[in-house]
């Protein structure tokens, strides 16, 4: 073992750089000076965000879309506490990320020192894990031990505490093999038993649907997936942490389930005999009322995490593990179970959830003004579907995850646990460093975007050609459409303008050294769009949509699944004339 | 229904703030939690008893392995593990009924830890429903302070 002496803030840069960290989103402060200080020198892309939640928020969208750990720093205080929400959105959303936080010196803490905030406290029920370093000389193992954390199992934010002291101290540099730790031991291999139970349900199903979240795209199961539901002929529905997981395009695809899902993917969970849950967590947003929940259905769920085993929803086959290991060794099990096993016939199954597809395809009305669906449809278009799309929360996320169908996994970057509003914009740049080559679509609202929209500054200061498309109806959107739904339509606080638009997002853009374009047209569209994805530089396109759209269709919080709002507003003949013909099974 | 978990965890800072921050945020209640170290410096034991149906104490359980400190977790079966709670009391005592309350001592197999001109100080150790049957006895005399150490137990030898 090679010793060398460092001071803590060497060891922390040499311990990323140890763990492969390529790029770190930040702001430095005070007792961060000799971290930032050693990281001057060091070859790690340094981003200087203009708010410490949009450094969060980047990693985590760099994190989603490379698979890698994200890292973010700040200082102690202020800048920690600014932290907060991209950790805790982390944690929601099972992002892999290490955020490093500034710390007041050892002996100051507990004082009320000036910038002090007790960080590991603040994070301990929104982290995997935190650590508060006293000692340099465990600099090293901490930080080792915190990626490890944070990448394996199921995956969530680390935080790391560092004091000033701590980081101006001296050790002797060594790094362990393997990170020691006691008490962490994720289950990665499928009980073998349960695998065979699930099998066998699978082959006397006579109406399985597959329901998969994240946690699929996380394990990388996505081939094992859509091995799964071909060779089987299951129907697959997944969730919004799913979108992608298997493509939408498919046949067997049902598209999202639950509040803002399709109305055949919520029927069909209300009439399956057999759940296949794949690293989903039925979500209150999925489920609707829980009692009412797929009455009928056999509940195998395979989650890499046992606490969400029958957390909300009792699971009769439980299989912990490593999703694409158990699809695996599921798809081997029902192929050898396969001649024992006499599976029913699903054709009149089939039939009806092929009819509730060719029915009930998600729509809306075309023929007047500019609508925020066409706007997500067009740039599905114009981009091939094969954009990275970061979306912010509320109504413009909805629309995203309706009409931008996505065929590849890690390609919908969006805040589905925590909700937050002004994640899409920071994830948007870290997404786009993360994979440079991809074209990066944020498609926000115009109350998100003004959450986080000084990371504009950011975009073009390190020449990130991020997109931004605002379906801007000058409203927080969803809530103003609760408020109309189920507050006999008193817009308290939901309007984000009174007699002309508030900002001038296109001047607003210019302002930051950006393009700005503003839409108002439909005919005019896909020519903004075309402009965006030309220009080599950030772009904001400012589509004024139609301020009263609503999504649809739409179960009522605490409704049952079946009981879905939004009419159809034209049969579906009138849309795609070509699909009403088309067989699909 | 009333349950004890035997936790073993990694003796480190912030380590029962984890686990109690743990039982607040999903709204389970502790009802006692005593910790303390265990043969090994660097593990302690909490014992914690949490009033809970059986759907909960599942994941009561399965939340607290997700701890990174959490090493290992045992329900405790109160026919197959000794369980023990020890209380301190400061009883009124006056010269006239001293030895009453004294008496009261020694049928709980109590001991006198401290004697003032008014009062006596004692510990007793025992399960919950002997220690509430002491304090019920001795409470006519007066109870002027009185501390309980919470639940600690372990499973029985084999």
């Amino acid at each position: 073992m090679v010793r060398v002496k460092v001071t803590g803030a060497r060891a922390l840069v040499k311990s990323l750089e140890d763990e492969g960290v390529e790029i770190l989103f930040g702001i430095p402060g005070g007792v961060m000076l000799p971290v930032f200080d050693e990281l001057a020198a060091s070859k790690i892309r340094k981003v200087l965000t203009r708010h410490e939640q949009g450094a969060a928020h980047a990693a985590d969208g760099y994190a989603r879309v490379t698979g890698r750990v994200g890292v973010c720093m700040s200082t102690s205080g202020p800048g920690a506490t600014n932290l907060v929400t991209g950790i805790a959105n982390a944690y929601m959303d099972s992002v892999p990320m290490v955020a490093i936080t500034g710390q007041v010196a050892t002996n100051l803490i507990g004082t009320d020192a000036f910038q002090e905030a007790d960080t590991t406290g603040i994070t301990l029920p929104i982290a995997k894990h935190n650590y508060l370093v006293k000692d340099p000389a465990d600099i090293p193992d901490v930080v080792q031990e915190a990626f490890y954390i944070a990448r394996t199992g199921r995956p969530g934010p680390v935080v790391i505490d560092l004091p000033v002291d701590v980081s101006r101290g001296e050790l002797d540099y060594r790094r362990r093999e393997h990170p020691e730790l006691r008490g962490y031991k994720p289950t990665y291999k499928g009980h073998k038993k349960q695998i065979k139970m699930a099998a066998r349900a699978v082959l006397e199903s006579h109406s399985p649907v597959i329901y998969v979240g994240g946690g699929a795209i996380t394990a990388g199961a996505t081939a094992e997936l859509k091995r799964l539901a071909t060779s089987n002929k299951i129907y697959v529905t997944h969730t919004l942490m799913g979108k992608g997981a298997f493509p939408e395009s498919h046949r067997l695809s049902l598209g999202m389930l639950g509040m803002h899902g399709t109305r055949c993917a919520n029927y069909a969970i209300c009439d399956t005999d057999l759940i296949i849950a794949v690293g989903a967590r039925f979500d209150d947003r999925i489920t609707g009322k829980l009692s009412e929940f797929a009455p009928k259905a056999t509940v195998v769920h395979i989650d890499i995490d046992p606490a969400e085993i029958s957390k909300n929803v009792r699971a009769h086959i439980p299989i912990v593990g490593d999703a694409k290991q158990i699809l695996k060794e599921l798809e081997a099990a029902i192929t050898e179970m396969g001649s024992e096993v006499q599976t029913p016939d699903r054709r009149e199954w089939n039939a009806l959830v092929d009819d509730w597809k060719k029915k009930y395809p998600l729509t809306y009305d075309r023929n007047t003004g500019l609508k925020p669906q066409y706007v997500v449809e067009k740039i599905h278009e114009v981009t091939g579907g094969d954009a990275i799309i970061c979306t912010e929360v509320g109504q413009n996320q909805m629309w995203a995850a309706q009409y931008y169908p996505m065929e590849k996994p890690r390609r919908f970057v969006t805040s589905g646990g925590l909700g937050t509003m002004g994640f899409g914009f920071p994830a948007s740049i870290g997404a786009q460093m993360g994979r440079p080559k991809d074209m990066v679509f944020d498609i926000a609202g115009d109350g998100s975007f003004m959450m986080t929209m000084q990371e504009m500054a950011t975009a073009v200061l390190e020449g990130t050609p991020v997109k931004v498309a605002i379906l801007n109806n000058g409203y927080l959107g969803m809530v103003r459409q609760w408020q109309q739904l189920f507050y006999n339509r008193t817009y308290s606080c939901s309007c984000l303008e009174r007699e002309e638009e508030s900002p001038d997002f296109v001047a607003l853009a210019e302002a930051f050294g950006a393009k700005g374009i503003r839409v108002t047209d439909p005919a005019l569209v896909e020519a903004a769009v075309v402009e965006a994805i030309e220009s080599d530089c950030p772009v904001l396109i400012d589509f004024r949509v139609d301020p009263e759209e609503n999504v649809y269709p739409m179960v009522a919080p605490g409704a049952p699944l079946y009981d879905m709002i939004g009419d159809m507003l034209y049969p579906v003949e009138k849309i795609h004339p070509e699909k009403a013909e088309e067989p699909f099974l | 229904m009333k349950h004890t978990l035997s936790v073993l965890v990694e003796n480190k800072p912030g380590v029962l703030a984890r686990v109690a921050e743990l039982f607040s945020r999903r709204g389970f209640n502790i009802e006692s939690l005593a910790v303390g170290t265990t043969q090994r410096p660097d593990i302690s034991r909490m014992t914690i008893v949490v009033d809970v149906e059986e759907h909960s104490l599942e994941q009561v359980r399965k939340q607290l392995h997700k701890l990174i400190n959490v090493i290992e977790i045992v329900d405790l079966d109160p026919e197959s593990s000794v369980a023990r709670e020890m209380i301190m009391a400061k009883i009124k005592a006056d010269p006239e009924n001293r030895s009453e309350v004294i008496e009261i001592v020694d049928i709980f197999r109590g001991n006198i830890v401290d004697v003032s001109r008014e009062s006596i100080t004692v510990e007793v150790t025992g399960n919950a429903s002997k220690l509430a049957a002491f304090e019920d006895l001795v409470k006519p005399y007066g109870i002027k302070e009185l501390v309980r150490t919470g639940k600690v137990a372990l499973p029985r030898g084999k």
